[in-house]
């Protein structure tokens, strides 16, 4: 296990390093001097040589890196310039309710996407099969963000069950929360769904097919036995690995879900960050969000290693 | 003899043909080539099919419900949906076709060099391609419109940057697995250069799996492109785009329902398209479905 895991951490550190120059390097496709560009449109130059200090502007690119770099390990993301905040404290203030968003999302795509695989593989080229992989193809194909418009058409507007738009603390009313979360969650949920179905199913199908399920059902098992404990247990493997690929998908389809449910998260921050020319807050929403993404895929990694004992030796 | 015996025997079918053949055989991937060139002509006799256009507006005609006059309606400034809609597809092909040739144009000679020279520029090119594979598609697309600034073209820049790692990884595993195949051998053997080696014996044996990726990430750029318009980073007002519409369209949901239906409707048709085109050409283009 430790020999996995420094194989795995020796290969994250010069990753994370190129994620930290990658979007560093975005601050310099801005046209002319940054600091120009960052004191918004009065560029009072007072303001501007403020910035040009603070932001080692008249330092070279390398050594402005390096500045940035270590402002970054110690934890300093740099100002909001429109809001006047740290941008760490800005972050943590708005992530507890894209976790929440993406934690219901990530329930209702499991709770769809397993199931489904499931059935559709025991239920090969039958009409359940083609059902599912229908679902799945509109899964895959429909733009997350037209689905909650349609979703607010159907259960806000014409049958008035659930609110448009808005967000309330689960702190302050949980059913309020709930009703408030559960279009959004379903509408993120529902790509993720559509891959989790695919994987589901195409891993099943190998599984199934193999000598020891054919050695199970000829022991004359239950097929619900065969299926849950000797097929899917089996199954879970590639799932987890490529479903933990489909992080990404949750994390860029919050930005897109909470514009839509007007829901004050981690996406409404980065697109509210990008009108506001707030770079900083750009910059360290990408950075956090990548930084995240490796984590999850660390993650992912070791559990894929415990639950298949062929790695562990 | 063995020459008569040869003028004997019947030609071959050639590989593209033979792929096309399998192709044609799955209807899925037939109707949705179908489509796809529905679009592309619908996009390319916009000025031909469109009823009106797309951006004169009318405050006789305000948010009125599909008629006669409007088949999809008219939106808030009264300009006519369905017109708007016929010209939204130029943006929405333009933005998936664009930005997957600047994936492939990078990605592919990138790709190419990590596979094939491998040692330092592997290890170096491949890193880079993990960091901007940990930053999610969209997220990394946002992050460049934002810094190159809000237009179509820099959508399609953003979107085909974000797009080329998957490029530059789908085309090294590729180049991994034909280098060393006898006849590269065969061709190192004789004396063919490094780059003679790469660009006419190995790259065209990568192409059909970078053509599956590149139908899938069509699809994949329509609704990227889709949605840096939704978030006003893409297609600028009033020039017409189907996300633009949609962004638009979400402030009036209660009055003018029409207005967000049909750009939805034309996104849903087209990625849906494009990947069962992608998913078709996968089984065509695969040597084990032969």
């Amino acid at each position: 296990m430790s020999s996995f895991l420094t194989r795995r951490l020796a290969t994250i550190v010069p990753t994370l390093l190129f994620v930290t120059m990658l979007i560093f390097g975005l601050q310099q496709l801005l046209p002319g001097d940054p600091a120009v560009v960052l004191a918004g449109e009065d560029r009072d130059p007072n303001v501007v040589a403020y910035l040009q200090q603070k932001l080692h502007l008249d330092q070279p690119l390398p050594i402005r890196y390096l500045y940035w770099l270590g402002g970054v390990l110690r934890g300093d993301l740099g100002e909001s310039l429109r809001m006047q905040k740290p941008v760490t404290a800005l972050i943590a203030e708005k992530l507890p309710v894209t976790l929440e968003l993406a934690a219901i999302a990530i329930v209702i795509a499991l709770v769809i996407g397993i199931p489904a695989g499931i059935v559709s593989a025991i239920a090969k080229g039958t009409a359940w099969d083609y059902a599912a992989n229908a679902v799945a193809l509109w899964g895959l194909s429909t733009p997350n963000f037209w689905l909650g418009i349609m979703m607010i058409l159907l259960f806000s507007v014409s049958l008035g069950w659930l609110p448009a738009s808005g967000y309330v603390s689960p702190f302050e009313d949980w059913r309020g929360n709930l009703a408030a979360m559960i279009m959004p969650a379903f509408v993120l949920g529902n790509a993720i769904a559509a891959v989790l179905m695919r994987h589901t199913r195409s891993a099943m199908l190998q599984v199934l097919s193999s000598d020891y399920v054919r050695t199970a059902r000829a022991k004359g098992l239950d097929e619900r036995v065969v299926v849950l404990k000797h097929a899917l247990r089996n199954a879970m493997t590639p799932i987890i690995t490529l479903g933990a690929l489909e992080l990404g998908t949750l994390l860029s389809g919050a930005v897109l879900t909470e514009q839509v449910f007007t829901i004050p998260g981690f996406g409404k921050l980065i697109v509210d960050a990008v009108f506001n020319r707030d770079y900083a807050v750009v910059q360290g929403v990408v950075l956090f969000t990548a930084t995240a993404y490796i984590a999850l895929n660390l993650l992912a990694d070791i559990a894929y290693f415990l639950v298949n004992p062929r790695l562990r030796g | 003899m063995a020459t008569l015996a040869l003028e004997v025997l019947p030609r071959e079918a050639s590989p593209g043909r033979r792929a096309f053949v399998r192709l044609s055989r799955r209807r899925a991937a037939m109707a949705g080539l179908v489509v796809v060139v529905f679009f592309v002509a619908l996009a390319l006799l916009a000025p031909f099919v469109a009823p009106y256009d797309p951006l004169q507006t009318s405050w006789s005609a305000i948010r009125k419900a599909p008629s006669a006059a409007h088949w999809f309606g008219t939106d808030e400034i009264g300009r006519d949906v369905l017109s708007r809609v016929i010209y939204g597809a130029r943006a929405s092909l333009l933005a998936g076709l664009v930005s997957v040739c600047i994936a492939l144009s990078f990605g592919v000679p990138i790709g190419l060099l990590a596979g094939y020279a491998g040692r330092w520029s592997d290890a170096l090119i491949s890193r880079m391609t993990d960091a901007m594979l940990a930053t999610p598609f969209l997220i990394l697309a946002i992050a460049l419109a934002a810094f190159l600034g809000p237009s179509l073209t820099n959508a399609m820049i953003a979107i085909g940057i974000s797009a080329t790692p998957i490029f530059i990884r789908l085309t090294r595993a590729q180049v991994l697995s034909v280098k060393v195949e006898d006849y590269v051998e065969a061709a190192r053997a004789v004396g063919n250069s490094h780059l003679r080696i790469a660009v006419r014996h190995i790259l065209p044996n990568v192409v059909p799996p970078l053509i599956v990726q590149a139908t899938l990430a069509i699809a994949a750029a329509v609704i990227a492109e889709a949605s840096l318009s939704f978030l006003g980073l893409g297609q600028q007002p009033p020039a017409p785009s189907w996300g633009s519409m949609l962004n638009t369209a979400k402030n009036y949901v209660e009055n003018a329902p029409w207005m967000a239906v049909w750009p939805g409707v034309s996104i849903f048709l087209l990625v849906l398209s494009f990947n069962l085109l992608g998913d078709g050409l996968r089984d065509a283009l695969d040597p084990r479905h032969a």
